[in-house]
């Protein structure tokens, strides 16, 4: 108890600041958006005919529920990452969702109103083939699900067990799809590849064999690719090499009944599977006996089976995609077509349209329209939700997913209700881009920056800039006053193109966020909305994406520019994006074509005479070229030659060597450090952030002496991990090394620990958090590096001239909760203190103060350490709830965050994101230079008021008072 | 090694170990270690051409440490490493990877060369100073080496080769890493107890005010309860009653 009153006394005597929100100024600064990725199973909440609701399970592992009106997520479960938490199969009935998880591990029951658990049922493992409903007299009451060697049921109230076989022959036979009509039969499918195909009915009540056969089918390899269940247990196949359909009455199981193609006078498109889509509205009854075939990547016929006989009930040529949707009793397909080819690809528009399944008949007054993005992809899937309308006949909705993990809901005749971005659930990388001056401003700015041209003409530009300034005021006081009188929610925040320009502190700024889809995003940081998005297509799936900044917006009248280096990570083959931050346009600058694999860029502090910074790519011939590559660069590049460096680090190979360019472009090898690939491995290698501050050169100790910080910024902090995983033997390996001479400044290693290692290097400090397998704990260590009392050469920096070696200390310390990910913050002059950004897996974004984090941190209190502000060490960093800046704002799976300084030296703008994205503004020093929002204006001019007043009338007593002792 | 065929060319240069190690030719046979060539490279048109500069001889074991045996410069290569410096020319250096806990010296597979470089006009203007630090790992793999001169400024001062040129001022270490310290949960326990023991010397001032002063408080609370309930009774007691409790 004592030790509990001691600690909290020392807490509220050392730091008494306090860095928690007030209620008053939730979402003022900040901002979450959440997303539930890539859409993998899809549907629409039907058991109600006013459900406002769509289903969603997605490749990012998340089960959620999106309100249909407005495109917002109701309830969302955000499950474990990897094969763990992969959703395999999402049967749903009535107010039930039957998810299975993690490769058959968990069965999982979800009430969908809310988003509460019904139950959840631990499954033998087994690798998961197939699930499906089971119903009987017109109820759903047991799932099934199929393994590589065993069925299992389950009743669809408490997901009990109802009873478990195993599977004939299943060493030979590879089963894939379980089927059930509506009676109480459950057909299990299997196929031996190219030879024939094994089947076995199971009696829905006891589990026990009612039949097994094999039917002879030489052409077929997969089931689930090229089958599908239609009409009365009827099991139907298309083959493309025969050209033919197969049918199979799973009842009799005589034999494969073909159909060629040829006979409904159909014909496949050469070099196209072609597949089948049918429909089974309610897995109590059987499916329906319509079904489309596909032929062509653009082509699709609706075929019904009729009292045995298969007919053609109309042929879609061109449509895109079909999909069928009941309400009700009625069943309608929906095709999706182009419109018109004679307009230009980029903005097709599509119409879709309903067509009677039965008859094939098209519905009046269906048509909607669907006008596809020019910056996004391609369609890939309809989801329509069909409801009877007044009069009985059949309205609908569609949800349409693009290649580029767009989700777009509309109603007719082609009104977009809600755009969902999923593609922002997975962000790779991102930057934050200042935002341009205004018009009127650049005009001013501009005006500095031509030649002169006679004083008059200047004094008249002067004066019309003014007025222009003037008007532009005058205009924005106009607004104020017109906004003040209208009530406060109508008064509209939209940023638009047109309004966008650079606030006073410089608080608002361009995010531009890359994707793993290959989607780009301009982000206003002040709302969260979506300025531009351009989606590049034709990204290897195994892209690393690099975003640099090559001018800013600070160069009028040139536009600002980065530039997106796409790098396929098997190939090492890359390609350049060049664009405009601000309006995601492509740049006119065409980028030079690599041909070669990249292993390293490299932008150069330098600029070309229009203001863009050199990017300097190095492939794997060492040879180097520079975008942009004019005369005036190269002759730059070839003076500047001797002093640029760069570092390889061949994690393989464990070797990191250093480079030097020489004048014709070419480079050399100048040190090699080779670490052992058989006892460690390098994890990481980091730099320092190019545009950081450091404030202060040293730190003022107690006895009023200066120690230097050791500041290199050619530092890089290379973090290794040992091969051998035994806790005992187990380490991590840290090595500081200076990139320009390869010299090894220092070299700790942190034994019986694990990663993975997160790291931050700034300033003269490294911070690092790994496992301890010891302990069984996770563990921050700080490095810090110092001079000493004296610096070598107080007035540059150079790698080459620092023979000595730098103090170092060290100290680490015990913490409560593993970690996501950390950064640390960022502040324009570096005055501000420093605060270490941890996400947390649970969704929390702590901001740890780096004071926390420093070795210099005395065993006992002394009256030094006490005038240096020094908190005595305790071995472990607690976690105070007050220093989460998200609040209950939690962010699921924060892969990354970024920082960005901004024009106020106390604030910085913090950018979480990974599921979720979350913006905010942190102030580490609180906001020691802005006024505060309840500061008290009144009463302080008041005081000045009256202070005047009270000295011009005591100035004018005293007056009167000198007059009257003069006369005396 | 062919290195070993100039050791009466061989010049002693300052030493500097882990331990203290006065060889002389009697003790290194001793030794429970090897040798192997430092080369260095200093050309006009930067293209490496390494040549021999010496050899370091490593001892193995617990605590690795090296000397080193290295030639003089040469006149031929003196007025070469000038050259070099007047164009900004580098002063390469290598040495081949090397295992130094293995038991026999045949053991040592070189896989690769690690280098190291410093600026040709650093190396003049120290005068041949050089501090060279041989890195290894936890297992003592030989990952890196590294070249400071002292002074490491280039300033443009001449240097006269006879004098200052001739004789190699080594400055010599071998780094393993550093153990980085853990949490030290012991010490700050250790500490806390002590401060808690402070405490428990004078127990009065543990106790909070109740406990302290209860002998006290009881009777007078009793007192006044007492003297309440013959209120009730009777107006003269309590009177009396409350002037006794004051």
């Amino acid at each position: 108890m004592a030790k509990l009153i001691l600690l909290l006394l020392k807490c509220i005597l050392l730091c008494g600041t306090v860095y928690a929100v007030f209620e008053d100024q939730v979402g003022k600064f900040d901002w979450r958006q959440q997303y539930v990725g890539k859409v993998r199973f899809c549907h629409f909440d039907a058991h109600m005919q006013s459900s406002k609701k769509v289903l969603l399970a997605t490749e990012s592992n998340v089960f959620a529920a999106l309100n249909t009106r407005t495109g917002e997520v109701l309830w969302r479960h955000v499950d474990k990452t990897g094969p763990e938490g992969n959703i395999d199969a999402f049967l749903q009935n009535g107010q039930d969702a039957v998810l299975v998880v993690g490769n058959g591990r968990f069965l999982r029951s979800w009430e969908t109103n809310i988003g509460g658990l019904n139950w959840e049922a631990v499954l033998d493992s087994g690798s998961f083939q197939s699930a499906c409903l089971i119903g009987q007299q017109g109820t759903v009451k047991n799932v099934a699900v199929l393994k590589k060697t065993a069925i299992s049921l389950h009743y669809l109230s408490n997901g009990h067990q109802k009873w478990i076989e195993n599977l004939p022959d299943s060493d030979t036979v590879d089963y894939q799809t379980v089927y059930s009509g509506g009676n109480s039969e459950v057909y299990v499918l299997g196929v031996v590849p190219h030879s024939h195909i094994a089947i076995v009915a199971f009696s829905g009540d006891d589990g026990e064999i009612l039949q097994q056969s094999s039917v002879e089918a030489p052409w077929l390899s997969s089931i689930p690719e090229s089958c599908q269940m239609v009409d009365q247990d009827l099991l139907i196949c298309v083959d493309s090499t025969t050209m033919s359909l197969y049918t199979l009455d799973l009842k009799l199981q005589l034999q494969l009944n073909q159909i060629p193609l040829q006979s409904l006078e159909l014909e496949v498109d050469p070099d196209f599977r072609p597949s089948l889509v049918s429909h089974q509205p309610n897995p109590a009854k059987q499916p329906r006996s319509e079904f489309f075939l596909q032929l062509a990547p653009d082509h699709y016929v609706l075929l019904q089976f009729n009292n045995g006989q298969l007919v053609v009930l109309r042929d879609f040529k061109p449509a895109l995609l079909v999909s069928f949707a009941t309400t009700g009793e009625k069943t309608v397909a929906a095709v999706m077509s182009p419109k018109n080819k004679t307009v230009a690809p980029s903005s097709q528009a599509s119409s879709i349209n309903l067509f009677n399944a039965e008859t094939g008949r098209r519905l009046l007054d269906t048509t909607l329209i669907f006008t596809m993005d020019p910056n996004g992809g391609k369609p890939e899937k309809l989801n329509v939700q069909a409801f009877l309308k007044k009069d009985d006949s059949v309205g609908y909705r569609v949800m349409v997913q693009t290649k580029d993990h767009t989700l777009t809901f509309l109603q007719q005749p082609g009104r977009v209700l809600w755009t969902r971005e999923e593609a922002l659930s997975d962000v790779l990388t991102m930057e934050m881009v200042d935002l341009p001056l205004t018009g009127t401003q650049a005009e001013l700015e501009g005006e500095f920056g031509k030649k002169t041209d006679g004083l008059m003409s200047m004094v008249f530009k002067r004066l019309s800039s003014q007025l222009i300034l003037l008007q532009a005021w005058v205009a924005h006081l106009w607004k104020l006053f017109y906004d003040a009188r209208k009530p406060r929610s109508q008064v509209k925040n939209d940023i638009s193109m047109e309004n966008l320009s650079r606030d006073e502190f410089n608080l608002q700024k361009m995010m531009v966020m890359v994707t793993a889809s290959g989607k780009l995003f301009g982000i206003d940081s002040k709302t969260g909305g979506i300025l531009w998005k351009h989606y590049l297509e034709n990204i290897p799936s195994n892209a690393a994406f690099k975003l640099m900044v090559q001018r800013t917006t600070a160069h009028f009248p040139h536009p600002p520019q980065c530039t997106l280096l796409i790098k396929d990570k098997d190939t090492g083959l890359a390609s350049l994006h060049v664009f405009n931050p601000i309006y995601g346009k492509m740049s006119h600058v065409s980028p030079p074509a690599l041909p070669q694999p990249i292993l390293q860029s490299l932008m150069l502090p330098f600029m070309d005479q229009d203001y863009a910074k050199v990017l300097l790519l190095i492939d794997d011939q060492y040879k180097v070229s520079a975008f942009p590559s004019t005369k005036y660069v190269l002759q730059q590049l070839q003076e500047m030659a001797s002093s640029i460096f760069f570092f390889l680090v061949d994690s393989n190979q464990g070797r990191l060597s250093g480079y030097r360019l020489r004048t014709d472009l070419s480079t050399e090898q100048i040190w090699e450090v080779a670490l052992p690939t058989e006892t460690q491995k390098i994890v990481s290698v980091k730099g320092k952030k190019p545009n950081e501050h450091v404030h202060s050169q040293g730190r003022v100790m107690g006895d009023r002496s200066v120690l230097y910080k050791y500041l290199n910024p050619n530092l890089l902090a290379v973090v290794t991990e040992s091969t051998d995983l035994h806790q005992e033997r187990s380490f991590v390996g840290i090595i500081l090394i200076d990139g320009v001479t390869g010299r090894i400044i220092h070299e700790a290693v942190q034994r019986k620990a694990r990663g993975p290692v997160h790291v931050v290097h700034s300033e003269n400090w490294v911070v690092y958090e790994y496992w301890s397998t010891k302990s069984r704990r996770n563990e921050f260590s700080v490095i810090e590096l110092y001079e000493g009392m004296e610096l070598y050469n107080s007035t540059a920096f150079s790698s080459l001239d620092r023979p000595l070696v730098p103090q170092v200390l060290q100290q680490s310390y015990i913490f409560p909760s593993s970690i996501s990910t950390m950064e640390a913050t960022l502040t324009e002059k570096g005055i501000t203190s420093r605060h270490l950004l941890i996400g947390l897996p649970s969704g929390g974004i702590l901001s740890l103060p780096k004071m926390f984090l420093d070795p210099r941190r005395p065993e006992m209190a002394s009256e030094q350490s006490r005038e240096e502000n020094l908190i005595p060490y305790a071995p472990e960093l607690m976690i105070r709830t007050e220093w989460f800046v998200n609040y209950n704002q939690t962010v699921s799976r924060v892969r990354g965050i970024y920082t960005a300084p901004s024009g106020l030296e106390s604030t910085c703008l913090v950018v979480a994101y990974g599921l979720d994205i979350y913006h905010t503004r942190v102030y580490p020093s609180k906001q020691f230079d802005v006024l505060k929002d309840d500061y008290d204006y009144m009463l302080i001019s008041s005081v000045l008021l009256a202070l005047f007043f009270a000295t011009m009338i005591s100035k004018r007593l005293a007056e009167v008072k000198l007059l009257n002792r003069a006369w005396r | 090694m062919s290195a070993c065929l100039y050791r009466d060319s061989y010049q002693r240069v300052f030493l500097c170990c882990f331990k203290d190690l006065s060889v002389n030719d009697g003790l290194e046979t001793e030794f429970n270690g090897f040798s192997v060539p430092l080369e260095h490279s200093f050309e006009v048109d930067d293209v490496a051409k390494f040549q021999l500069r010496g050899s370091l001889v490593l001892k193995t074991g617990r605590e690795p440490s090296v000397s080193l045996n290295q030639n003089q410069l040469s006149e031929e290569d003196r007025t070469k490493l000038k050259e070099v410096a007047a164009v900004d020319g580098l002063y390469r250096i290598r040495v081949p990877r090397v295992f130094l806990q293995a038991d026999k010296q045949t053991e040592w597979q070189t896989d690769g060369h690690l280098t190291a470089f410093v600026r040709a006009c650093a190396m003049v203007e120290s005068h041949l100073s050089d501090v060279i630090t041989l890195h290894t790992d936890v297992s003592g793999y030989l990952i890196a080496v590294s070249i400071v001169t002292f002074p490491g400024a280039c300033r443009g001062t001449e240097v006269e080769d006879e004098v200052d040129l001739e004789v190699f001022n080594t400055t010599l270490s071998i780094m393993a890493p550093v153990n980085a310290p853990g949490p030290e949960t012991a010490l700050f326990i250790q500490r806390m107890e002590q401060e808690f023991e402070k405490k428990g010397k004078n127990p009065q001032e543990q106790k909070s005010f109740f406990a302290k002063y209860w002998m006290y408080i009881v009777p007078l609370v009793l007192f006044l309860m007492m003297s309440g309930a013959q209120d009730q009774s009777g107006g003269g007691g309590g009177g009396g009653g409350n002037g006794g409790g004051r």
